[in-house]
């Protein structure tokens, strides 16, 4: 039981920071990574045990976060991607605009280029790791990269290209 | 890998994933073209900004409810129950062969049976009641009905029994164990008793009528418009029956 807490627990911090970064609700974020962490122990057993736990503990999250998408999409939930910015961003928005920006500009990329960008630029994982947390090939992971962060670009340089399309 | 630069490259060099040839390469590309410097410098940036927005996500601590030990103890507590649910059945169904004071047509999992469990149990105890056989009496039906439909949180009505012979005496509320339910007494003649036992969050359980006995008590029950129903008397089927067809009528002209 504490040889899992102990194998499991070092990625919690990042599995938050990542789900508060798809989702930028804490609630949401931690009910994400805690449906996540009841799949992983459930399904403890099936892992590859010479695997890369980090990936697929990430892979599990991501699988999540894409079911609740689909099931809030049927039942017309209203996903909370646009406008909205946390309390801390808020907190941040006299601070500095640059960064207020970032995050909307974040909030404004379709879901699976924000999920490419996060998990390659925050989250340091290698162009591989991505390509399998996601279950697309890698030259996948490197066009929506490239576009992802093209886009955040010219949205921080000032520019509201039509192309930031407000919805997915 | 050899050939020109491309959009790899620069995304390669954004994340400090290139190797040494490459580097070199990517290198002289951009000290001829500016422009792409450039925007391989702003690509660079707004990686270090994103870090250093979402640090503070990743240094707060972690809350109780995602700690390892604590999921596992709120699986194994899941999984205890339903093991204890499993063998609760299983017992019944045990004893049920041996001994004729467990509920006939019983069936496991259901949910109803603990539903006409209930009745039975609320029955036995309030029928023999002379003074406080009810919580609100017959005279006070619309303020009865009114209460219980607020707390089971749906409209009801009180059957009209007379016809079969039943005057509504009253309700009361009662615990189960899915929340509120009601039972509403009747009388006959003869100072028998019956009792209509109602309990959200059976629908599922199935619209025919089952019939179960114990310990003496008859009782018919089935479910409709998220409801269960249990009419409880005197173990005499045909009546019982008559009374839980009128009220599953009356529930249809509602």
């Amino acid at each position: 039981m504490h040889d899992l807490a102990a194998l499991i627990e070092p990625h919690i911090p990042a599995l938050r920071r990542y789900a508060w970064a798809l989702l930028r609700d804490d609630q949401a974020a931690d009910d994400l990574v805690q449906d996540c962490l009841e799949r992983a122990l459930a399904r403890w057993h099936l892992r590859r045990r010479d695997g890369n736990l980090r990936a697929w503990l990430f892979a599990i999250l991501h699988n999540r976060f894409i079911s609740d998408r689909r099931r809030d999409a049927r039942r017309g939930v209203q996903l909370p991607l646009d406008g909205e910015i946390g309390g801390p961003a808020a907190a941040d928005a006299e601070a500095g605009v640059a960064r207020r920006d970032l995050l909307e500009g974040l909030a404004l990329l379709p879901p699976e280029q924000r999920e490419v960008v996060l998990l390659v630029g925050v989250e340091d994982l290698s162009y591989d790791e991505a390509a399998r947390v996601l279950g697309i090939p890698i030259g996948t992971v490197m066009s929506r990269l490239s576009r992802g962060r093209e886009k955040l670009r010219r949205y921080i340089e000032g520019e509201r290209p039509a192309m930031l399309r407000r919805v997915k | 890998m050899t050939g020109p630069i491309g959009d790899d490259d620069i995304q390669a060099a954004v994340d400090g994933r290139i190797d040494g040839a490459r580097r070199a390469l990517v290198e002289e590309y951009l000290a001829k073209n500016p422009e792409a410097a450039q925007r391989l410098e702003s690509l660079a940036a707004q990686r270090a900004a994103l870090r250093e927005r979402l640090a503070a996500k990743a240094d707060a601590p972690i809350p109780s409810r995602l700690r390892v030990v604590n999921i596992l103890a709120t699986r194994a507590a899941r999984r205890r129950a339903a093991l204890l649910r499993i063998a609760a059945a299983l017992l019944l169904v045990v004893a049920g062969g041996g001994g004729g004071w467990v509920l006939r047509g019983l069936i496991p999992g259901s949910g109803a049976p603990e539903m006409t469990r209930e009745a039975i149990a609320a029955h036995r105890v309030f029928v023999v009641e002379r003074r406080h056989p009810v919580e609100v009496a017959s005279n006070e039906e619309a303020h009865l009905v009114q209460w219980l439909s607020n707390r089971l949180g749906r409209k009801l009505t009180a059957p009209d029994l007379a016809a079969e012979g039943w005057r509504l005496m009253g309700g009361r509320l009662l615990p189960a164990e899915t929340g509120p339910a009601a039972q509403l007494m009747y009388e006959d003649g003869a100072g028998q008793r019956m009792t209509v036992y109602l309990r959200p969050g059976d629908g599922r359980a199935g619209a025919e009528f089952r019939y179960a006995e114990a310990h003496g008590v008859g009782a018919f029950w089935w479910a409709e418009d998220g409801l269960g129903y249990a009419v409880s008397g005197p173990a005499d089927r045909s009546r019982l029956l008559r009374a839980a067809q009128a009220i599953h009528a009356q529930i249809a002209q509602r």
